[in-house]
Order: structure tokens, then C-alpha cells, then sequence
């Protein structure tokens, strides 16, 4: 259950070696203890310590779940087993790659394969987790999408088309789940100091994966649809959609 | 016909709603249709008043038991002082319906709007417990709708359908997780009048509220409790208000009110519509109620009050949790045990240093405890406080859990709406024996509540 002062009880996190996920978790973890459990892929190498990672952070239980986004028909395996033998209160889905921005558009096999997670596994995932709680008659979910998918840029649209179709179809979701007891609240953080994007250099207002949760925990325990991470964004990407094309191109984006 | 609806349903300190489909029996057959037929697989909870200020009568996505149309006082007899009531009927009534007939319900909490199933449920206690314990004490006989759909007929001391008695103890503040209860036969106290005699002494720090309640003064008094002040700083902070009394007898009314000893007029004077903002109850509205409240109580010996006036101010004003805004509030209830005088002055200091400002905040000695795994009862500080929910609310609660646990108190399920399952564990060391009992009578988890997969209790 998620109780009164808003801390759930059992927090599962999809996509469970992501740093922002991780760092999402901990944020929870640090207001009140929970059981957590982690979806996993198979082939791994992070799992020992994103489960350290959760037991530091106060994790009253850590359990794996294998889940390869990419294999949707063992979904809802999956999606048993991490909810087990009791409820999931919170869920966050948190896998995603960014893949090369370069390459991607070009090359038909691994483009498929990048939707396939980025999008087709994230709503997959997402369908399963939702009508289970609608079932359990409550229920949150945090939906990592990004600044990318609000705006489609030149620079890595493939990634960015991804993001934009699942950041529709959650913030949707959420409509139509209106008064059951579950609510989603769809993430749009910007650049992140992750592993993702070692090497990159820091876009404007990028920030540091505990500082992106603190906003987004916030934003989800007051039930909010949209979060900007940080809230400037929003303003950025208002201002970027009313950019000509012809302008657009002569920018850095 | 099928009046069942499907809603979001909270406890009184309207925290975390949940959906779930409820229904309104009006028999034992229709309860016993309710719980042998479940609609869903989330189980099923019987809810009352909704008075419970948490999750003890929420059910998500499952069903609730509506019990408030069950609300028929069978019989009153006054030769054996017993009542026998169904388990919808609210104290308010019983109330009523005793005073005619010269008795008086011998456990009332600090509202009367609570029915008689969620006061067993809960094992409530009022301003008398050091002299009359808990409710479940004078519950002479109870029936309960277990998970095979039976009506089992419980005792105190042991019946056939619980030769034990374990069903009794363990349905007495076992939060309705042992079954439905739907009829109950209740011992009532014979008295003369339905007003009090009452003494009023202010304090004017927590030193001198403590040693009020140690100098055996406590002990003249069948009922007492205490209003004290959390948001003031030291010295003031623990000052109180304490109102101790006894039911008066004739012979202590002026001749006025002898002619009619037994008058009970209890009005509601106004009702809170649902339009107050979050954040209105801070320290600056609750500091000056409080205040205010203080300097209204005075000393006064020999008062004659009425049961609003002495026991149910709160009864005046319909729908007060709503002053509190949308986002709610909590309660939080603990006793410590009588030696720790020090530990409970400390976690009383720290509440009024934290930023959290409580208004409604009580102060009572507890007597000793009864026989119920899970009553929360037992000799010690009784303390209520609540808070209106603001971010690290959890954290410093949390922290509040741990010493209190330390110190060997507890928490109360009528009031709780946030601890987690391994403190309420560590709090209630009997919980092993309760969930055999639990086990047994429902193995299939036909009885769950939001409480129940929050506190882990099944």
C-alpha cells in the first residue's frame, strides 16, 4: 500500500541498473524503508551492484527479476514475478537506450531493435503493470521519457521519436486510467551525468541523477501527469517549437 | 435488491483514498451472501462510521461491508444491565436508547459517532479506561460471520463455536480480520443521571501535568483526561488542561436538572462544508486555538456538565477533518509504559521542536491492559497528537516509531495510517499468536483491508 504520508510500500524498478532509476528509488528509500524489486536483463553485468546500490540506500528487500525488454511474449512472466505475491504500489520504467544518433537512422536492424526497447517494451511493460493496478485498485507509475521526445531534433530524432511516442502514450494512459486508483506521472528530464552520456559534454541545466529524483519524487507524490526535470525545461521547449525550420537547422540542436 | 456502489473510501483523516465496491446488508443472510460470494480477489472488510482515522476500513479494488444499515438495538434489559444490538448501531444511539432507561454505555471514545462492530474492531477505550478498560471488556457476547460463512457465537470466557475464547480475544481488536461481526450483547452501568461532576486544573508546564497525574488523585476520579499544549516552547510546552470527573448521581444535580436526570440533548451546531485550503491548520491558527483553549479551561471543582461538554466537544462541529484541507491529516497515537517518564518528556519535546504543530492533542493515563493480542491498551502515557500531512511528516514519525518501540509502547490501529509492518510487529509482541487464530478461522484470506497488506498482519 502506499500509506498516508505517501511512501509506498513496495517500489519495483524496470530497468533496474539505470542510474536515474536507481537514484529514483533511493530518493523514496530515504523518506521510508520498502521492499524493492528489480527487473533485470538476463545478461547483466550491473546486477550485484545496483542491488548494493538499493540495500544501502535502505531497501527493508531486494529481489531481481530477469526482464529483457525486447522480449515482450515473456512480459507478463515477468511482470507476475516482480509483483510476486503482494501488490505493486510503485512502478518506474527506467530502460532506455540512446543509442548512436549518427548511425541509427540508417541502419534498418538496429533501428528495430531500438524501438523495440525504447518504446514497444516500455508500453508493453506499461499495459501489464497498469491493468494490474488497476486490479489492485491502486497504484503509481514513473514513466522515464525525456526533453528529447517533446521536441524531435535533427541531432538524435531517432531516440527522440521514441521518447515522443512513449511520453504520448503514458501521459494518455494516465487519462484513461482517470479515477481507478492508478496514476502515472511521464518524466522529461534533460541531459543526465549518467553512463549514458560519459564522454558527452554537459548540454544546458544538466544535472546530477539525484538531483533529477528529487524533482521527479516531488512531482509524483503530489500525482502530477508532466514533470520537467529541471522545471525550466518546459519554458526551453516552448521556446524551441516556435523556432522556423530554416532557423532551426542553422542551430547547434 | 443490490444497492451496492462502487467508490473511493478513506479513514477519517481522509489520507491515501482507495476504490473499492461496497455494499449495504441489511441481515445476517445478506452478510453471509456478501462473504461466502466474493466479487473480486481482494477480499473483503467490514467499515462502520468511518471513523478510524487510516486504512483499517478501506479495501483496494476490493469490497467493503457497509454494516450501517445493521442498526437495530434488539433489546435493553434493565435486570441484567445488557444490551443486544446489531453491530451498526452507533454509539450515539446506544447512548440515547440507554438513558431511558437509566444505564449508560461504560466505553465511549472521544466521539460517540463510531459503531459498535468498529469499537470492538478496535478495541476502543474513553476518558475512563483506568477505571473500566477497553471496550471488548464489557462485550458479554458477540456473532461473528466468519470466512465459511457460519455464525459464530462468541464469548468471553469460551462458548461452543470457541471454547478458547481465541476467536473472542483475537476478533477484539482484531481490526475485522477475523470475520463480520454483526450482533453483539453489551453489559451496560446502571446510573442516575447522564451528567458529570466534573473538576477542571490547569498546569502550566509538563512537570506539573506528569505529577498531577502521579499523585494519586487519579485514582478519585473515574474518568480523566487531559488537553495539553505541543506547539508552545518550553517551559509552557505540556501545560494542560486536564478535566477529570465522575457520572453524577441525583442527588449531586441541582433541582432543576432532577427533573429530568436522564435529558440528553446533544446537537450538532454546525458542518464543515469541504472548501478549507491545505496549509490553514499551521502554527499560527493551531497556536492560537490552542491557546485560546487554554485560557477558557480554568480550575473549577464540582462543575456540573453534560456528556458534550465534559467527554464530546468535537461531537459539536459535523465534519471537523475537513478544516484540515484535501491533502488531510493523520493522528498519531502511542502509549509508553509509566516508568518511562523521561523517554515520553523527551519525545514530547521533540514533537513541539519538529515543525509539526498539533492542536487536538489528548494526555491520559492508561490502566492496565485486557487479554486481546492486538488491544492497544495497556498501563501507561497515552498520547494523541495530529499533524495535517506536510513532507517529512514520515521521516520524523518514523523516527518517533523507533523510540517509542524502545521505550516498549505502541502504536493504535484505530488511529495509525503510516507505520510499516515490522515496527507494528515489534510493537505488538503477541501478533504470532493472533495470526494462528487468523489462520485458522480464514485460511483462504477472505478478510483484507488496506491496513492488513500495509501492516502485513495476514
Amino acid at each position: 500500500m502506499i500509506n498516508a504520508t505517501g511512501d509506498p510500500q513496495t517500489i519495483a524498478l524496470l530497468g533496474g541498473t539505470s542510474e536515474l532509476g536507481l537514484a529514483i528509488v533511493a530518493e523514496y528509500l530515504a523518506q521510508a524503508p520498502a521492499h524493492v524489486v528489480l527487473g533485470i536483463r538476463p545478461a547483466s553485468s550491473e546486477r550485484e551492484s545496483a542491488v548494493e546500490q538499493m540495500t544501502t540506500a535502505g531497501a527493508l528487500s531486494v529481489r531481481v527479476v530477469d526482464l529483457d525488454a525486447l522480449d515482450t511474449a515473456g512480459h507478463p512472466k515477468a511482470v507476475d514475478q516482480i509483483a510476486g505475491e503482494g501488490d505493486i504500489d510503485l512502478a518506474i520504467i527506467a530502460f532506455g537506450l540512446l543509442g548512436d544518433a549518427d548511425t541509427l537512422w540508417q541502419d534498418q536492424a538496429r533501428v528495430v531493435d531500438f524501438i523495440g526497447v525504447n518504446y514497444t517494451g516500455a508500453v508493453s511493460v506499461g499495459v501489464l503493470l497498469a491493468n494490474r493496478m488497476r486490479e489492485q485498485g491502486h497504484g503509481q507509475m514513473i514513466v522515464c521519457s525525456s526533453v528529447a521526445g517533446e521536441k524531435v531534433r535533427r541531432s538524435n530524432f531517432v531516440y527522440g521519436s521514441t521518447k515522443a511516442g512513449l511520453d504520448g502514450f503514458f501521459t494518455q494512459l494516465n487519462e484513461a486510467h482517470r479515477n481507478t486508483g492508478v496514476s502515472i506521472t511521464v518524466a522529461r528530464p534533460g541531459m543526465i551525468r549518467t553512463k549514458m552520456t560519459v564522454g558527452m559534454p554537459d548540454a544546458p541545466l544538466t544535472l546530477d541523477p539525484d538531483e533529477a529524483a528529487r524533482i521527479i519524487v516531488e512531482a509524483a507524490r503530489a500525482h502530477k501527469p508532466i514533470v520537467w526535470v529541471p522545471p525550466l525545461f518546459r519554458l526551453v521547449m516552448l521556446v524551441l517549437h516556435h523556432i522556423p525550420a530554416p532557423i532551426m537547422r542553422l542551430l547547434p540542436l | 435488491m443490490d444497492t451496492s456502489v462502487d467508490r473511493f473510501v478513506t479513514g477519517w483523516g481522509r489520507t491515501a483514498p482507495t476504490p473499492a465496491h461496497l455494499s449495504y446488508p441489511r441481515s445476517v443472510e445478506e452478510v453471509v451472501a456478501l462473504v461466502t460470494r466474493p466479487r473480486t480477489t481482494r477480499g473483503l472488510i467490514a467499515r462502520g462510521m468511518g471513523r478510524s482515522y487510516g486504512d483499517p476500513a478501506q479495501n483496494s479494488g476490493g469490497q467493503i461491508v457497509d454494516l450501517t444499515a445493521m442498526d437495530v438495538i434488539h433489546t435493553i434489559d434493565t435486570a441484567t444491565a445488557t444490551a443486544e444490538v446489531d453491530a451498526g448501531v452507533t454509539l450515539d444511539q446506544l447512548v440515547r436508547a440507554g438513558l431511558r432507561h437509566g444505564l449508560w454505555v461504560p466505553v465511549l471514545p472521544g466521539t460517540r459517532h463510531v459503531t459498535v462492530g468498529g469499537a470492538i474492531a478496535c478495541d476502543i477505550h474513553g476518558k475512563n479506561h483506568h477505571s473500566a478498560g477497553s471496550f471488548g471488556s464489557h462485550v458479554a457476547e458477540m456473532s461473528l460471520v466468519t470466512a465459511d460463512g457460519s455464525v459464530k457465537v462468541l464469548r468471553p470466557g469460551g462458548s461452543p463455536d470457541d471454547p478458547d475464547a481465541s476467536l473472542f480475544w483475537a476478533t477484539v481488536g482484531g481490526v475485522g480480520l477475523t470475520g463480520v461481526i454483526v450482533r453483539a450483547r453489551l453489559s451496560l452501568q446502571p446510573v442516575e443521571t447522564s451528567y458529570f461532576i466534573a473538576d477542571g486544573l490547569v498546569t502550566s508546564s509538563l512537570e506539573e501535568t506528569i505529577a498531577v497525574h502521579t499523585d494519586g488523585s487519579e485514582a478519585r476520579y473515574p474518568f480523566s483526561s487531559a488537553w495539553f499544549d505541543t506547539i508552545s516552547a518550553p517551559p509552557r510546552m505540556g501545560r494542560a488542561a486536564i478535566s477529570r470527573g465522575s457520572i453524577a448521581t441525583l442527588d449531586q444535580l441541582p433541582p432543576k436538572l432532577r427533573e429530568d436526570p436522564y435529558r440528553f440533548e446533544a446537537k450538532s451546531l454546525v458542518d464543515l462544508p469541504d472548501v478549507f485550503p491545505n496549509g490553514l491548520a499551521n502554527k499560527l491558527t493551531f497556536g492560537t486555538l490552542g491557546s485560546l483553549w487554554y485560557a477558557a479551561s480554568g480550575n473549577y471543582t464540582g462543575k456540573v456538565k453534560t456528556l458534550t461538554g465534559f467527554y464530546h466537544p468535537l461531537d459539536l462541529i459535523g465534519h471537523w477533518n475537513r478544516a484540515y484541507g484535501t491533502k488531510g491529516f493523520l493522528q498519531y497515537q502511542f502509549v509508553v509504559p509509566p516508568q518511562a517518564v523521561d523517554e515520553f518528556t523527551s519525545i514530547l519535546r521533540d514533537i513541539q521542536a519538529s515543525g509539526h504543530y498539533s492542536f487536538l492533542n489528548v494526555f491520559k493515563l492508561f490502566g492496565p491492559g485486557n487479554e486481546a493480542p492486538l488491544s492497544y491498551p495497556m498501563a501507561g502515557w497515552n498520547v494523541c497528537v495530529d499533524f495535517p500531512i506536510k513532507p517529512d511528516l514520515g521521516p520524523f514519525l518514523a523516527s518517533l516509531d523507533r523510540r517509542i518501540l524502545e521505550f516498549g509502547g505502541r502504536l493504535y490501529v484505530a488511529k495509525d495510517s503510516r507505520t510499516d509492518a515490522a515496527t507494528f510487529h515489534a510493537m505488538y509482541p503477541r501478533i504470532d499468536e493472533w495470526r494462528a487464530v487468523r489462520q485458522r478461522v480464514d485460511p483462504d484470506g477472505v478478510f483484507l483491508s488496506d491496513m492488513a497488506r500495509r501492516l502485513e498482519l495476514v
